[in-house]
């Protein structure tokens, strides 16, 4: 094979980190010089490639069957840029092959946004995928979510040997009976926390149409307490402490651990996969806490209605001193509308000290209607976040924030505090 | 079951005791409310609540029994899924709705509703779904989806803000009117510039956002045509309503 087109990207690799962004464009380079690159890398990996997707938790997901697979003693490849487009893979691929375009890893795991992961799994079929949801997301981009559901079904119908689907989302549930090649295995909830998880069927309160309780799953999330969970994996539950926050991301727990035995196939060791899911970071930005002034700042992102819903459930408002940011860039979907779709009650009794975001009036007009106090309304981030922390002096704060707020609340905030920084 | 509002949390008796309560009617809630279309229901509600009446909220979901006084009905969109599910029970309840609409009970109708209370929509792939032809249009799927923010002006209600995302391209009939024309984006269809349409007390529209909150003249005509109805008049008591016009500015400024 010619090594040129992998040393050209590698080349335009290390001149954007130079400029210092860019992590997609080496890959847009090898790609046009060699089409097979990324194939071959990846079609050579012992254990072959774990695929993620879905609306919700994709990232920090990946991030713990990462360190999942890494705790067994695996050397594990991942799109660790949070560039979940095919192009995204191939610049990190960069990073990591050889001269020759050699990767050495036992396995892969890449989190792929749900259109690009089409495009993926025609180029690299999955040995196994791990499809968490379909939530209400990025309407615009896609239409639909039963579009959605079809992109998915789309990679558990390339993968060729595990499928592992969330047993509560009753679309995802549902790709089960198209699936032939392949096995699937399910992670779900126990009973008594189904109702913490309403899907978007059920936001009315309808009935759930899910046929969970009737599929047996591998891994069930049986007991969530605060940062505290309960796991049952063979009829025995296993109680641990995690350091992520949110029940989202405690659920995902379920889902990267039933995605990491599938790939272990029974090779798994138990207590280390458990003490590898307590010592599992949040990722960049999702539920990630920080120190502003001595006081705990936490960053919850919020994209769809459950995950907001989820994200005003998770965390307690009493005592602390609130902030929401809401973009509508194309990052983060144009329609306002699933605003409307989040119940913001539980803000009532605090009320919100500042809403920020170039859709800040309408975050503040849906507030109005449900009777939350809002101290202030200022549509740029980071005058808004200067208002908030000189505000909140002496008290913990929460800001909710849609991704591009969320990038841009990080950036201002790292010139004030110290920000973990991942590369 | 869900955290989100019932129709139960929501229903408010009148706090003024001269006034009374508003019958407000959800039309296929499970099916038909993915696009955030609950935040109509709950501007009536809070704008009712607001100025001293009360609200009661009401469900209609396929095989329940078809409420005996209603004095607003909300319908909004859905999957072609949720589209399926209802056809059926929507046909039986379509001689009331008929009724009522010819009788000028005030209806919000958005998207899927809209599209279904027209004479017919005929798929992409060819095939004829009936509507219920209480509106005199016709609907037809296109294979591009018209999907962005919209800004349409009207007569009656001004300035119209809110987010189109839909395939079939609607047609009104000759007698027929728009419910305004479009300034920016697509609206009924990708060729003329008309968005939505007026019928009686109807006012149907591809336009979520949800509608209400940022049109909230649209939400007082519904709520002052049913009060009217029902009461003889209607306290329009002047609501701050800033916040709508400043999220309608900064609305009217983004990107398609």
């Amino acid at each position: 094979m010619n090594p040129l087109p992998v040393l050209v990207g590698k080349a335009a690799r290390f001149a954007s980190r130079l400029r210092g962004g860019g992590s997609a464009f080496p890959g847009l380079v090898v790609e046009r010089l060699d089409p097979g690159f990324m194939g071959r890398a990846l079609s050579t990996l012992p254990r072959g490639v774990v695929v993620v997707s879905g609306t919700n938790g994709k990232t920090t997901t990946t991030k713990m069957v990462v360190e999942l697979l890494e705790g067994q003693g695996l050397k594990v490849f991942t799109n660790r840029t949070g560039s979940n487009f095919t192009r995204g893979v191939a610049a990190a691929l960069l990073g990591e092959v050889d001269w020759r375009g050699r990767l050495r890893a036992d396995v892969a795991v890449l989190e792929l946004d749900e259109a690009h992961a089409v495009h993926f799994v025609k180029l690299v079929p999955p040995r196994y995928s791990l499809l968490l949801n379909v939530l209400r997301d990025q309407l615009d981009r896609f239409g639909e979510i039963d579009a959605t559901t079809r992109l998915l079904e789309r990679i558990a119908l390339a993968t060729t040997e595990t499928v592992v689907l969330n047993r509560e989302d009753p679309r995802v549930a549902g790709l089960a009976s198209s699936i032939t090649a392949a096995d699937v295995v399910y992670f779900g909830l126990d009973a008594s926390l189904r109702s913490t998880f309403p899907n978007d069927d059920e936001l009315r309160g309808a009935a759930g149409t899910a046929p969970a309780a009737a599929l047996p799953a591998d891994v069930v999330l049986a007991s969530v307490d605060g940062n505290a969970a309960g796991f049952e994996v063979e009829g025995t539950t296993t109680h641990t402490d995690l350091r992520l926050r949110g029940v989202y991301n405690i659920f995902n727990a379920a889902a990267a651990l039933a995605a990491a035995r599938a790939v272990l196939g029974g090779r798994a060791d138990g207590d280390r996969l458990f003490s590898s899911l307590a010592a599992v970071e949040p990722a960049f930005g999702r539920g990630e806490s920080l120190v502003v002034d001595g006081q705990a700042l936490e960053l919850v992102l919020v994209k769809n209605p459950s995950g907001f819903r989820l994200g005003l459930k998770s965390f307690d408002p009493a005592g602390c001193a609130t902030m929401i940011a809401i973009n509508d860039n194309y990052a983060d979907g144009r329609d306002m509308s699933w605003l409307w779709d989040v119940d913001f009650d539980s803000l009532g009794l605090g009320g919100v000290d500042v809403v920020s975001g170039v859709r800040a009036y309408d975050m503040a007009l849906r507030l109005k209607y449900d009777d939350v106090r809002v101290g202030a309304v200022e549509p740029d981030t980071t005058e808004a976040l200067r208002q908030f922390i000189r505000g909140s002096a002496g008290r913990p704060k929460r800001i909710f924030c849609t991704y591009t707020a969320m990038l841009a609340v990080r950036r201002e905030l790292s010139k004030i505090t110290k920000v973990e920084v991942v590369s | 079951m869900s955290d989100a509002p019932s129709a139960a949390a929501l229903t408010g008796a009148p706090t003024d005791p001269q006034k009374g309560s508003l019958r407000v009617l959800q039309l296929y809630p499970r099916e038909m409310n993915i696009y955030g279309d609950y935040g109509n229901v709950l501007v009536l509600k809070q704008r009712l609540a607001w100025r001293g009446y009360g609200a009661e909220i009401l469900e209609h979901n396929a095989g329940d029994p078809f409420p005996d006084d209603v004095d607003i009905i909300v319908g909004g969109g859905g999957q072609d899924s949720g589209q399926v599910v209802i056809q059926e029970d929507l046909q039986a309840i379509a001689p009331r709705l008929r009724e009522l609409a010819e009788d000028g009970t005030p209806m919000l109708l958005i998207c899927g509703l809209y599209q279904l209370f027209g004479n017919s929509f005929r798929t992409y792939e060819g095939t004829v779904i009936p509507g219920i032809g209480v509106l005199d249009l016709e609907t037809r799927g296109g294979s591009e989806r018209l999907i962005g923010n919209v800004v349409a002006t009207s007569e009656e209600f001004g300035e119209i803000h809110g987010y189109e995302n839909h395939s079939g391209q609607t047609f009104l009939g000759s007698g027929l009117r728009p419910l305004a024309t479009v300034v920016k984006g697509s609206g009924n269809n990708a060729e003329e510039k008309h968005e939505g349409a007026r019928y009686r007390n109807i006012v149907a529209s591809y336009l979520h956002g949800s509608l209400l909150p940022k049109n909230p003249m649209i939400a007082d005509f519904l709520l002052r045509t049913a009060a009217e109805r029902k009461f003889g008049a209607f306290d329009d008591a002047g609501l701050d309503d800033s916040l709508a016009d400043l999220a309608r500015q900064h609305a009217g400024a983004r990107p398609r």
